[in-house]
């Protein structure tokens, strides 16, 4: 068995025997990219296991484990972790934990060390994290981030990016119900296929994958008959994670409405666009600014890619890339706004208004620090400029009540329906009175 | 004919609508819960006038929606059908103003349609007047009725129904006018709507005021016209106000499909079966056998009763003058009780207390002596005071005491009173640390109290229901609010009020164990637990809290009166030869009232009741220090906070060529203002500082506040900007700053975000700063060389400064900010060096630069020194205790002084650490952690005081004096290290 190692400041490591012996637990934010990305860090050596629970049991673990005016995702996602622990599924000395950790003055560079202190009050402080980071932070002798694993987490995140948008499209329309999921699954496992046999992530699969993806969705047979857009921005796990926001997004679905989700390329070029910016507003290493230069490069680079396969299939609406988004907070915010999502968030908001998607639910946890600023925060000024924005905003957290929450959607429905048909109405108007201007 | 039927969280309104949409029918009903059979019976009972077949029928209100998933009729969200309601009777209306039993509701007409909905956590309006009533223990029409004859407003925090009944409390318990009292708690209800909904827009012209509350309450019809400065034209109260919401869902009927009555009827009645509860809990008790067994395992902790009659000698009285309840006991020498009283203190505890004396009195007669008294609780000063007690003790000590009594090993005691949950880990037999409950999760008795209360039943009997409920629902661990909307949730499908009763009690104590205690493993709480107070009486919650622990724990029968007990121990342990108690004569010719006042002394301007007794007695309540009681302070010890703000005050405007720059004082600026202001001054420029903070300057930029959960140093940032600009300040300087300075104690050097954004949503929200120059540029003070070069070009391009000038001025504020730090150093050596000499104790009084706000900290320092305690901060010392790494991200500078002092004082054996801390802040989540953990592994106390717009000082005043008491025990017991 593994022997239990420690670095000078007395934190577990994960170690080379680990790596072989341990299965590395992972929560999931996004089914599809993080199915994804599961498959490129197998591809390396790891064993992984992606938690897809989502009962009250992790709410209630969390809750024990965590401080309860923490943040509602690390709640969440320790409680997740804990209970898969503790569930018996997993020998505990035989399992490790990995997490995402942003780095940067938000709350949320914390949650790997809440968890550490959350296993270590259950009894579970033998049980090694992973923290997965591009700062540099927490290094593991058994575990890396090599260049190869990077550029395939990359394609994963595109991939995901472009199934959840095609299938955002396809669901609400879709004539035969169950068809989009249907095609989502069936690529999600023709790319882990693919990524078995070392396809699908070279430069020249991932341009053909993005166009044999786009044009499958494309065949799926839809009703085009309007339906009311909603967008969902916010923060990052609340927004994607149907754990995190009461799955919000088929609650729309039921109400009738095409949920427009942004996806997480923007953020992830955000956050490497951040310590650009850093450079620029206060001075630093410019050697720094240009490796970070170049990798913001290669993920635009990316996303132009598939913005371009679905702008080709014609059938889709495709996303702005991120400069054009960048550009649109200018007289909002500035670009050092970086903490939690910061100005991406109402860059987002502003894309979709833009875009023609007035109805905007902008989720957080209960008391966001950063969504202060950037959600709440900005929604009085995008009103002024915009007074056909039509944004909610909802907090989430482990006591919040779903009726609470989807009284005050409905409510943003109510209006979203009642602008639609007076636009309906002038547009009737408008075609009437068009005989007589030919004249 | 149209029908609409509101489904409210406490009521169901149905009204009917002939072809001409005329209102020919109209009725409102309270439904306790019981959604579904209400609302059918009400129709049942409309349905005469509703003499045809086919109607136009749709569902309004939160508990609408669930019958109207469930049973198909058509819904319209409420806050949309009353916006059509109004369009149509009222189109001159610029604002809607709507209060229902929970939710709040404003609708703005002019200038683009806006509707917004309370937050979760603004909390209920019509319940929480309800609580508010209950705690008067008058009617909601008393309520009314009395809030029109007041003389004074208190101020009340308008955040949540828990926060001001934190307020409401001991003004009560200091004898304030109940017309006073009412009239605030109804101000309080106006300042939440306006804070809580306008964000960032201003109610004004035309305003439709509508909804149960404001439709039966004059006296908030009045709050809120004054408030909004309308008049008669102005303010439109609908005389169907109550069923306004009703009227527009029929109005919404009208573009719905016909349907037959009885097909609508049948469908609601049958609604029940298609929902199922999502989330259930164990039963308390799955048999009737089970509940004896545990009945008689608890009725072993007694204390012995005795006959007073059988009775004569020396006898100890201990009353325990509780936030809602008044305790009084007797007790011989051996323990034994000669006589008890428990009861709600009525508004009135003076009133109380004198009643039971002479009860007392009459008991003892000639053959029982009474040669000690003592008094604890939130009204021990008044009641102390009035009667002339031997002894007042902070009620953790009196708890203490009562508790070993029956355990004399106990090592954790829970007590949960009407008001507030206290818990208190004993070790070596000393009081090792504190818990109270902070002021967001105090849903403790009264909370289930009220709810019974509201359901229609009393408590008792209302605990009883939940003994055997099959399927307990689960109501998280949340405040009181997020409760009410549970509960509501509960209703909505379909659970009986057995499991609601259920689920209530054990949600107290899932609020006891996960909020309060905060403890995972039960073992952490040691073997003997003693648990105790009026809400533990309760079997419901007592069984639940052991089904939680999984173990079994003591509930003295006098679970009750453990305080008074534990008072009458104290009064004992006096050994006096007489008690200097009010005699029986005396007590014939007591009276007692009293009058409002406020202190003029200092900043703080308390509201001061003065109480006056018989005999020209005077007893003055509601001062943070000694100065409002006529004595000017005579020891003036040192205090930190004090010398910090004095010196940030100190630096004044100096008339310059450049003409006038404005500073919010705020948040980051009570760090970096000498910096800034040296800067300026410098270039030219004279530096005006917004004015001290108060409770006016919060109100006057309250309206632009987008976010009501945030950090109350931030809310007062609006104030400050709008005061700025009524003085004709035409540029305003706050920059933006996401870095502060590196100190080499931390990893990174953050501000929080809310820190370093600030400008920016103040720039997005406070439209009056589109107008003036406002500047916000992003600046990171801790690159020097860097800083001189951005700023140079920044202020060049703003204001055409030379760069060789703007340079100079660079050095000048970083040498200013320097010499800022070294003062307050200096300062922190001679308090330290002071203490030491004279003898006293020193407090860090640890928190964030910005809490030496005088209106932030509430003066917390002021009562910390007339608690004989002299007051450093954080950052005096946190540069003694060098780098290390901790178990938590150490990457905010103001937080990483925190955890520096937080390891250095544990070497500090006259040294304690009280964290401030501000409601709101995520991240002190994580810095209290871990603070605690360093000063706990280091046998140290921690003690945490959560901050907001709270003004009252009790609570913390208990809290602070329990810390002090378990220090004087420790030194007792000679344990070193504390």
């Amino acid at each position: 068995m593994a022997e239990l190692k420690y670095d000078k400041t007395g934190r577990l490591l994960f170690t080379k025997e680990m790596k072989k012996e341990y299965t590395i637990l992972m929560p999931q934010m996004l089914p599809i990219h993080f199915s994804l990305m599961r498959k490129c860090l197998e591809l390396e050596g790891y064993k992984v296991e992606m938690l897809t629970s989502s009962h009250r049991g992790i709410v209630d673990t969390g809750l024990k484990y965590v401080h309860n005016d923490t943040c509602y995702p690390a709640l969440l996602v320790i409680g997740q972790l804990i209970e898969a622990i503790e569930s018996g599924k997993y020998d505990p000395h035989k399992v490790a934990l990995i997490i995402t950790q942003t780095g940067g003055g938000c709350r949320a560079s914390n949650y790997i060390h809440l968890l550490r202190k959350a296993l270590k009050k259950a009894g579970l402080g033998f049980v090694p994290v992973i923290s997965l980071n591009l700062s540099g932070l927490e290094k593991n002798p058994g575990f890396s981030l090599n260049l190869r694993l990077i550029i395939r987490l990359i394609y994963s995140i595109v991939y995901g990016d472009l199934i959840m948008l095609l299938a955002n499209q396809c669901k609400p329309y879709e004539i035969e119900q169950g068809a989009t999921d249907r095609m989502t699954e069936k690529w999600v496992n023709n790319l882990i296929d693919q990524f078995k046999h070392s396809k699908g992530v070279w430069a020249k699969d991932f341009k053909k994958n993005l166009k044999l993806i786009t044009d499958d969705f494309a065949s799926i047979p839809l009703n085009k008959t309007p339906k009311i857009k909603v967008g969902i921005v916010g923060e990052i796990y609340v927004k994607f994670s149907p754990l995190g926001n009461n799955n919000l997004e088929q609650f729309l679905l039921d109400e009738g409405c095409e949920p427009v989700v942004p996806g997480l390329i923007d953020f992830i070029i955000f956050k490497i666009n951040n310590r650009i910016t850093d450079v620029d507003l206060y001075g630093g290493n410019p050697l720094k600014k240009l490796v970070c230069l170049i990798l913001q490069r290669y993920i635009e680079k990316r996303q132009a890619e598939l913005i371009e396969a679905v702008k080709e299939s014609k059938v889709f609406r495709a996303p702005e890339p991120f400069y054009e988004i960048r550009k649109k907070v200018r007289g909002y915010l500035g670009y050092g706004n970086k903490m939690g999502e910061g100005w991406l968030l109402t860059a987002e908001m502003l894309e979709l208004i833009d875009d023609g998607i007035y109805n905007i639910v902008c989720t957080q946890p209960f008391g966001c620090l950063p969504n202060h600023i950037v959600g709440k925060g900005m929604i009085r000024a995008i009103k002024n400029n915009r007074p056909e924005a039509n944004i909610v905003a909802i907090d989430y957290d482990p006591g919040a009540t779903k009726i609470n929450q989807e009284n005050r959607i409905k409510l943003m429905l109510a209006n979203a329906k009642l602008a639609e048909e007076k636009v309906h109405k002038a547009k009737v108007s408008v075609e009437q009175k068009e005989p007589v201007v030919q004249k | 004919m149209l029908v609409g039927i509101d489904v409210g969280s406490t009521t169901v309104k149905v009204v009917v609508l002939d072809d001409s949409k005329n209102m020919i029918y109209k009725a409102y009903e309270r439904h306790y819960s019981k959604v579904r059979e209400k609302t059918v019976e009400m129709l049942k009972a409309a349905a005469p006038i509703i003499n045809s077949d086919k109607i136009q029928v749709a569902l309004t209100g939160s508990a609408g929606l669930g019958i109207a998933k469930s049973s198909g009729v058509d819904f319209v969200q409420e806050v949309f059908a009353c916006a059509k309601a109004v369009e149509v009777e009222y189109p001159q209306a610029d604002a809607v103003i709507e209060l229902g039993g929970e939710d709040a509701k404003i609708i703005f007409f002019k200038g683009g349609l806006e509707e917004r909905m309370n937050g979760s956590c603004a909390g209920g309006t019509g319940a929480f007047i309800d609580q508010m009533a209950t705690l008067l223990n008058i009617t909601i029409e008393e309520l009314d009725k009395l809030s029109m004859q007041h003389e004074k407003i208190y101020k009340i925090a308008s955040r949540c129904g828990v926060f001001a009944k934190t307020d409401i409390q001991p003004l009560l318990n200091q004898g304030a006018r109940k017309a006073d009292v009412a009239a605030s708690i109804l101000q309080a209800v106006v300042d939440q709507t306006i804070a809580g909904l306008a964000q960032g827009r201003r109610i004004e012209g035309n305003v439709v005021f509508l909804g149960g509350p404001l439709y039966f309450l004059k006296g908030l019809r009045q709050r809120f016209i004054e408030t909004l400065k309308l008049d008669d034209k102005s303010a439109i109260f609908p005389e169907n106000g109550d069923c306004f919401v009703c009227y527009g869902a029929a109005l919404y009927a009208a573009s719905l499909k016909e349907r037959d009555f009885s097909d609508v009827l049948k469908r609601i009645e049958n609604s029940k079966e298609k929902t199922e509860l999502t989330q259930t809990l164990q039963p308390l008790f799955k048999t009737h056998k089970q509940y004896e067994e545990f009945l008689q395992r608890h009725s072993k902790a007694d204390a012995p009763k005795i006959d007073p009659e059988k009775y004569s000698g020396p006898a100890y009285l201990g009353i325990d003058a509780g936030s809602t309840t008044t305790k009084l006991v007797l007790i011989t020498p051996e323990g034994q009780i000669l006589y008890s009283y428990y009861s709600s203190n009525k508004g009135n505890p003076v009133n109380v207390v004198k009643q039971q004396l002479e009860k007392v009195y009459e008991i003892c007669g000639d053959t029982i002596k009474i040669l000690g008294s003592a008094v604890t609780g939130y009204g021990e000063e008044l009641i102390k005071n009035a009667f002339k007690v031997d002894l007042g003790l902070v009620e953790t000590m009196a708890h203490l005491k009562a508790a070993r009594h029956f355990n004399k090993d106990v090592d954790f005691i829970l007590d949960i009173g009407g008001q507030d949950m206290k818990c208190f880990k004993i070790r070596n037999g000393a009081v090792d640390g504190i818990m109270l409950n902070e002021a967001c999760s105090s849903g403790c008795g009264s909370f289930l109290e009220t709810f019974a209360k509201a359901l229609g039943y009393d408590i008792q009997e209302f605990a009883k229901l939940g003994l055997f409920a099959q399927k307990p629902v689960d109501l998280g661990s949340r405040c009181t609010v997020f409760m009410n909307s549970s509960v509501k949730q509960a209703q909505k499908e379909g659970a009986s009020i057995e499991d609601i009763s259920a689920g209530l009690s054990i949600s107290v104590v899932k609020n006891a164990i996960y909020k309060v205690i905060r403890i995972p493993n039960p073992d952490e709480l040691g073997k003997n637990i003693v648990v105790q107070g009026g809400t533990f009486l309760n079997d419901a919650v007592l069984r639940s809290f052991e089904l939680e622990l999984g173990r079994n724990v003591t509930r003295p029968a006098i679970a009750g009166l453990m305080g008074a007990f534990g008072a009458a121990l104290a009064a004992m342990e006096l050994e006096l030869e007489q008690s200097a108690i009010l005699s029986r004569s005396e007590l014939e010719n007591f009276e007692h009232t009293s009058r409002q006042t406020v202190c003029r002394r200092c900043t703080n301007h308390c509201n001061l009741t003065v109480n006056m007794f018989s005999g020209g007695r005077r007893f003055i309540s509601g001062n943070r220090c000694e100065r409002g009681l006529g004595i000017e302070q005579t020891k003036n010890l040192p205090n930190m906070y004090r010398f910090k703000y004095n010196y940030l005050r100190s630096l004044k405007p100096e008339k310059g060529p450049r003409g006038k720059i404005g500073i919010p004082m705020g948040l980051n600026m009570y760090e970096n203002l000498p910096f800034w202001h040296a800067f300026f001054t410098s270039l030219g420029f004279e530096v005006v500082l917004s004015p001290e903070s108060n409770r006016n300057i919060y109100s006057k930029g309250q309206y632009t506040i987008p976010s009501d959960t945030v950090c109350y140093p931030a809310k007062l940032m609006h104030g400050h900007i709008e005061a700025l600009l009524d003085e004709g300040i035409t540029t305003i300087f706050y920059p933006c700053m996401p870095y502060n300075f590196d100190e080499g104690i931390s990893d990174n050097h953050y501000n929080c975000p809310v820190v370093a954004y600030y400008p920016e949503l103040l720039s997005a929200n406070v439209e009056r700063l589109s107008r003036i120059k406002y500047l916000m540029p992003y600046f990171n003070l801790s690159r020097k060389r860097d800083f001189k070069r951005i700023a140079s070009d920044y202020f060049n391009k703003e204001f055409e400064i030379g760069k060789d000038e703007i340079a100079a001025a660079v050095d000048k504020a970083y040498k200013a900010y320097s010499d800022y730090r070294k003062a307050v150093f200096k300062e922190g050596q001679r308090i330290i060096k002071f203490a030491r000499e004279n003898g006293y104790s020193i407090i860090v009084l640890a928190g964030r630069p910005y809490h030496i706000d005088p209106e932030v900290n509430h003066g917390i320092d002021n009562l910390l020194n007339s608690l004989d305690q002299c007051v450093i901060t954080e950052d005096c010392i946190s540069s003694l205790a060098g780098k290390t790494s901790y178990r938590v991200l150490n990457q905010w500078t103001y937080h990483a002084r925190l955890y520096n002092a937080a390891r250095y004082i544990t070497t500090q054996p006259d040294m304690q650490l009280v964290q401030l801390v501000s409601f709101g802040c995520g991240i002190d989540a994580i810095t209290g952690d871990e603070v605690r953990e360093i000063l706990e592994k280091n046998g140290k106390l921690y003690t945490q005081i959560k901050i907001d717009e709270i003004y009252n000082l009790g609570a913390v005043k208990i809290r602070l004096r329990s810390l002090l008491a378990a220090m004087e025990e420790v030194k007792r017991s000679g344990r070193a290290k504390v």
